[in-house]
């Protein structure tokens, strides 16, 4: 330890040399400064070179002064420190970019013609066109797949949290688990394998799209179901029992009215994760360039596999993908509001 | 205690015998007794209160004495079910019976989805050499042969990402819930999970065309500079090697790396934590010493959900490598690798037949090691759960 050339007050103080509060700061200044000035000399100042000799820089000149001032320790302390926020502010470049990128290319075609129209009659560099009906696809395979796997997903938590008990409830939530872990694509494969099995190898539907969604999105359903169901105190449910009323109409009348809230939330944040998958629906739903409204029925867009065909086609395909992209984007954004403002308005109002 | 129901009344309660009866009685007893000096005084009514709470303690038996509600499906409040029971009980054995059922399809699901892939990748399972050469994009190779560098590279790809991603996941949720203001911490948490939303062909299209640009100089660098090892030489511009696809898929695994390590930190025992401060550690001895050994299991399990999501990613995979079947460890050549489920969604809408039959069988290998990660995953969390002292 270097002995300070201390004042003499700072034989009474309990710490010991601490670089002042404004020292990380001066040093991530200095070090842009040095990085900046290397890099223009040698040639090669890009944003990203520069950002990553400054951070290289700040974290020796930082750990090098603090083990001098301040002792290893601290020293150690001040690395980590640099390291963890270096690792956060390198995780924000991609959300950044990624955002950036899908709102401004997403533009260029952007428009409410754009959200109005199909792709009938749409062919070469023609800029016309737009996703109408893959919107139209969207919705309504998520909607089937909404309601295959709400009902099952929350019959199945009410199951697991009111009344299971033993090894058949233990089985159900270990499995439950591994559900979520299927791949989208194998759920994909699941819904062809079982609909050519029984309508023939042609068969193509919405249906069999939504059948893929539902195996993905029912174990998402039912953990956030189970988890809201398990915040609902017992003392409610014991109160409930003691004026006499049965089990069954106090799952319903006061346990799930207690926590419609966080189901609702919990079923939007559902149809947000699969609304998006591609890969099911790229080998289940299949792609067309009119509004299909027949779920049972024949092919149908969606916005997913759009954005994809059109970004294989390349040319004006591109500018449309990612405007199917923003599109895309925007239905999550808002379902992920909605949720949350669903969420405020069942909370049920407590205290008194 | 009075607020019991009458002893005739009582014996009906099934399972309500004496045994758990007396029970109830101290459970009941020590709200009552200890407040007996200070509250009662306050006002009488309030002893009222506690008497009619005692009352909604002991009325349903058992159910209030293990503080869950037990397995008994009969309406457990003896004085009113007297007129309804009839009904209400058969309506709860319906309902019982119905919510027992849905959890049974989900075991039924998951075995179909075995079953059916199973059932159709059955023909190219026992398809001879002869059938599947006819096959253009087989090559002449039996199933296994043609399995192999596909599971080698979901498998690389996979785990390259789970490398780019682990290290600086631990960072993100280290500075959410370590480093970062409180209101702040709250913020982020929520645009991670925003990112986690974000859909996969999304990804895609912003990794093939905005990343691949990006990540061209910073390999050339490394090709040229660490070119001598193998792993990184001879690149060739665009970049739709392995590593890019990589990147992209460890961006897509971050969020859910991310949500899991930052729940698991958010548990650390706060008294641990204010100890080793007490004792004079720094901020980052605090995490080493209190924080990291807590959370060790759960970012294990944390990692092997995001391999587990890393090895199923289709898209991202799909728009940006350039396929090839390869067992190669040239990270930055291109038309080296291939993942399952890419190559799946490449050739499934042209393939019909057996060629569908050997795309599934690919799937169904997919399916299991999936299956086998997510397993070792879930058992981690599991015995982290028995093992942790945090409550």
């Amino acid at each position: 330890m270097p002995v300070a050339t201390a004042p003499a007050s700072s034989a009474l103080t309990l710490t010991g040399n601490r670089l002042p509060r404004w020292a990380p700061w001066a040093s991530v200044a200095g070090s842009a400064l040095v990085a900046w000035g290397v890099l223009v000399l040698t040639g090669e100042h890009t944003a990203t070179t520069v950002a990553a000799l400054t951070a290289l820089l700040h974290a020796v000149a930082l750990t090098s002064v603090s083990r001098y001032v301040e002792g290893p320790r601290r020293a150690t302390d001040r690395l980590a420190t640099t390291l963890v926020t270096v690792a956060f502010l390198l995780a924000l470049v991609p959300l950044v970019s990624l955002l950036w990128t899908v709102v401004s290319r997403g533009a260029v075609l952007f428009s409410g013609t754009f959200l109005t129209t199909d792709m009938v009659g749409v062919f070469g560099d023609m800029t016309s066109g737009g996703v109408a009906h893959a919107i139209v696809g969207t919705l309504m395979v998520t909607l089937t797949a909404t309601l295959i796997s709400v009902p099952i997903g929350l019959l199945t938590a009410i199951y697991l949290v009111e009344y299971g008990r033993g090894p058949l409830a233990k089985g159900i939530t270990f499995f439950v688990d591994v559900m979520t872990g299927i791949p989208s694509i194998v759920a994909g494969l699941f819904a062809f394998a079982l609909f050519t099995l029984l309508m023939g190898p042609a068969y193509r539907s919405g249906l069999m799209g939504a059948v893929a969604l539902a195996v993905l999105m029912t174990p998402v359903v039912i953990r956030s179901v189970e988890e809201m169901l398990r915040l609902v105190p017992n003392e409610l449910r014991e109160a409930s029992y003691a004026l006499g009323v049965p089990k069954w109409l106090t799952i319903l009348k006061v346990v799930l009215r207690t926590s419609v809230a966080g189901i609702v939330t919990g079923v939007m944040l559902a149809i947000a994760r699969v609304i998006g998958e591609t890969a099911p629906l790229l080998i289940t739903v299949g792609m067309i360039t009119r509004t299909n409204w027949d779920v049972f029925e024949g092919r149908m867009a969606t916005l997913p596999v759009f954005a994809y065909s059109q970004y294989q086609q390349g040319g004006v395909g591109v500018d449309r993908a990612w405007a199917a992209a923003l599109t895309l984007i925007l239905i999550v954004m808002l379902l992920n509001l909605v949720a949350r403002g669903i969420s405020r308005a069942f909370r049920p109002k407590t205290g008194r | 205690m009075t607020p019991v129901p009458t002893s005739s009344q009582d014996s009906t309660v099934p399972g309500g015998g004496q045994a758990p009866h007396g029970a109830v009685t101290t459970a009941a007893g020590t709200p009552a007794g200890v407040p007996a000096g200070g509250r009662r005084t306050t006002a009488a009514t309030m002893d009222e209160d506690m008497h009619d709470d005692s009352s909604a303690w002991a009325a349903p038996g058992p159910t209030a004495v293990d503080h869950r509600v037990s397995g008994h499906a009969q309406p457990p409040a003896p004085a009113v079910s007297l007129r309804a029971s009839g009904a209400s009980r058969v309506a709860d054995t319906i309902f019982k019976g119905v919510s027992g059922a849905t959890g049974v399809l989900i075991l039924v699901v998951l075995a179909a989805v075995a079953g059916f892939l199973v059932l159709r990748a059955w023909p190219a399972l026992t398809a001879s050499p002869d059938e599947l050469a006819k096959i253009s994009w087989m090559n002449g190779q039996s199933l296994l042969e043609y399995v192999g560098p596909l599971v080698f590279g979901t498998l690389l790809s996979a785990i390259l990402a789970l490398g780019l991603a682990v290290p600086l996941s631990l960072g993100i949720a280290l500075f959410i819930t370590h480093y970062a203001p409180r209101r702040a911490a709250q913020a982020l948490g929520y645009v991670i999970d925003l990112l986690a939303a974000i859909p996969s062909v999304v990804y895609g299209l912003w990794g093939a065309l905005w990343l691949a640009p990006v990540l061209d100089p910073i390999f050339r660098w490394l090709s040229d500079t660490l070119g001598f090892i193998p792993l990184f030489a001879g690149y060739t511009a665009p970049a739709r090697n392995v590593l890019a696809a990589a990147t992209v898929l460890a961006v897509m695994i971050i969020p859910i790396i991310t949500a899991v390590s930052r729940e698991v930190f958010f548990q650390t025992p706060v008294l641990h934590e204010e100890a080793a401060l007490a004792l004079g550690a720094t901020r980052w001895e605090t995490i080493r010493m209190a924080v990291l050994p807590f959370g060790r299991s759960g970012l294990v399990s944390a990692s092997m959900l995001g391999l587990g999501r890393a090895l199923g990613e289709t898209m991202a995979v799909l728009m940006i490598l350039s396929p090839g079947y390869l067992f190669s460890f040239f990270l930055l050549k291109p038309g080296q690798h291939q993942s399952i489920a890419a190559n799946i969604a490449a050739k499934f809408p042209e393939a019909s037949g057996l060629s569908v039959s050997v795309l599934i069988a690919t799937g169904l290998a997919l399916f299991v090691i999936t299956l086998a990660v997510n397993m070792v995953a879930r058992w981690i969390i599991a015995r982290r759960a028995e093992f942790s002292g945090a409550n």
